[in-house]
């Protein structure tokens, strides 16, 4: 019975009427809930704010979010409406069953259609583009040849004015090498709190995806290639570590905590490396944008291996980590 | 067909199609056991292993793979059991011949207690795997910094293991000792760091993706 009336009063409704009601419905949810995703969500939405690339992200995450608000309210409403005033009453003979009337060649509506939807997706578009441009590609691996970087980036890992980091994924674990310290490599990821760091990231064997989540940097490491990402002003803290690609058996096992710490921390930490791994920097590769095993054992290329280090300028072991609040000022190369 | 005939076809369908799948299920369930260390006191464990160049027995003869000694006898097995908060002594007997590793990184050993291996009663924490005989194989458990190398059997040895696993002692090899610190309890995945699956992409398929050949978990219980 409520059906039937429900049914007779839309009757009495115009269409104009009926989207009149929609649209204010919509408008009251909108109002309510795009400030809700804005102010309440927007700050739990990942990747965190650890980086400036990570609020970026942030704050990219609560835009999208704010904007498809609106889309999904106006389904959401329009079925409900739908279901609540256009149900065929369940006592509805069979031959008196029908269809709706057919919208085509509402030329309103087209129009709305078509208008709306282009400028909500050109709108982003640009958004997006603007945000890749002003942050340096966002975190996101940016190929050999990055379009936008931040100053005192140079093609030349070991003449960048930013912290080098070379992040070489392998079946299955990470390491890193510091080409500016003396090409030393570590199997712990620890960055200066405050600073722009590039990641030069490549792979020793299969794709590998290097993920620093809570640092908003993702960047594919593929063998044979040099995919740069940057991040600036990274906080003080843990990092979270994954592999974000599919890439054997342990793919799982490629998860690490790395550390942020402050500068003098971080150059006590780089410091100590060198020392523990003095010894074994002969028998590295020379620095290189990336390495390319032997075809027949998957080995390092032998050209690539340095003469030993103390003929190559490497200086000495430091005697022992020496914290400084100094900015750090990058040791010779050992090639 | 009678229809007698007919519901014994079926019968006999029904029955292949339910021994494939129960195949496929116990295939694809079977797992290595699990070896216990053995307790040394009462904060510490041994745990024996082998490398084999190849397993010389079915199902895949021609793969190297690691064996575990469980009392007096030999296991197939990469998966191993050794209590929490305690040091684990590690014998390695390396009987596979070397080569280089991937990356010259995993040459050194690392957070072993002590800082170095000992490779027939000599402390080494470094080996040039670019040179000499080599790096037959690693142990290296990522998630705890832990790695230990192996050096190769000389390729010119005319005393190379080549009968099923395990090999007896009597063939060259090289003996490795090494203690780690277990901390809390849980499952450590370890493996081998050196590309040593001949015949498989990048070195890295086969056995290095097989549990029970070169590679397995650490199962550091309370």
């Amino acid at each position: 019975m409520a059906d039937t009336k429900a049914s007779e009063e839309s009757k009495e409704l115009t269409d104009r009427d009926h989207l009149r009601r929609i649209g204010l419905i919509w408008l009251v949810l909108t109002l309510v809930c795009v400030p809700l995703v804005i102010f309440v969500l927007g700050p739990h939405l990942p990747p965190g704010t650890d980086s400036e690339q990570a609020r970026n992200q942030q704050e990219d995450n609560t835009v999208l979010a704010a904007v498809a608000t609106p889309v999904l309210l106006f389904i959401w409403v329009y079925i409900g409406y739908a279901v609540k005033n256009w149900r065929i009453p369940a006592d509805t003979p069979v031959e008196e069953l029908q269809d709706g009337p057919p919208i085509r060649g509402h030329r309103g509506f087209q129009t709305a259609w078509i208008v709306i939807t282009s400028v909500t997706v050109f709108a982003l578009f640009v958004f997006g583009t603007q945000e890749l441009w002003t942050d340096y590609g966002s975190g996101t691996g940016s190929g050999s040849s990055p379009v936008w970087t931040p100053a005192g980036y140079s093609t030349n890992a070991k003449d960048s004015k930013l912290l080098v980091v070379q992040v070489i994924g392998q079946q299955w674990r990470w390491t890193y090498r510091f080409p500016q310290y003396g090409g030393v490599e570590t199997d712990t990821l620890v960055i200066p709190a405050g600073k722009t760091v590039q990641f030069d990231v490549t792979s020793l064997d299969v794709i590998h995806s290097f993920w620093a989540i809570n640092l908003g940097v993702k960047a594919d490491a593929n063998p044979g290639n040099n995919n740069i990402a940057f991040v600036e002003d990274p906080s003080v803290g843990p990092v979270d570590i994954r592999c974000a690609e599919l890439c054997g058996t342990y793919h799982g096992a490629m998860a690490q905590t790395g550390q942020v710490e402050k500068q003098a921390d971080f150059d006590a930490w780089i410091a100590g490396q060198i020392v523990l791994h003095y010894d074994l920097l002969p028998q590295l590769p020379a620095y290189a944008d990336f390495y390319i095993p032997q075809t027949d054992g998957g080995y390092y290329d032998p050209s690539q291996v340095t003469p030993p280090a103390v003929d190559s300028g490497l200086p000495p072991p430091p005697p022992a980590p020496a914290p400084s609040s100094a900015a750090p000022s990058p040791a010779p190369s050992s090639s | 067909m009678a229809k007698s005939g007919r519901i014994a076809a079926v019968l006999v369908a029904l029955a292949a199609v339910v021994a494939v799948a129960a195949g496929v299920v116990v295939y694809l369930v079977a797992y290595p056991p699990t070896a216990s260390a053995s307790p040394v006191g009462s904060a510490s464990a041994e745990v024996t292993m082998q490398t084999v160049p190849a397993y010389n027995q079915d199902p895949e003869p021609t793969w190297v793979s690691y064996m575990i000694k469980q009392g007096d006898s030999w296991v197939h097995t990469t998966m191993f059991q050794v209590p929490a908060h305690s040091l684990v002594h590690f014998t390695v007997y390396q009987f596979d011949t070397g080569s280089p590793l991937r990356n010259p990184f995993m040459n050194q050993t690392a957070n072993l207690v002590g800082g170095a291996e000992n490779v027939n009663g000599k402390d080494v924490s470094l080996i040039d795997a670019n040179v000499g005989d080599g790096v037959g194989h690693s142990f290296a458990i990522p998630a705890l910094g832990v790695s230990a190398i192996f050096p190769g059997v000389s390729g010119d040895s005319t005393n190379q293991c080549d009968v099923a696993a395990p090999c007896p002692m009597t063939f060259d090899h090289n003996t490795i000792t090494f203690t780690i610190q277990t901390g809390d309890p849980g499952s450590y995945a370890w493996q081998c760091f050196v590309p040593c699956a001949l015949g498989y992409p990048i070195g890295f398929g086969g056995p290095m993706s097989t549990l029970g050949y070169m590679n397995g978990f650490m199962e550091v219980v309370a």
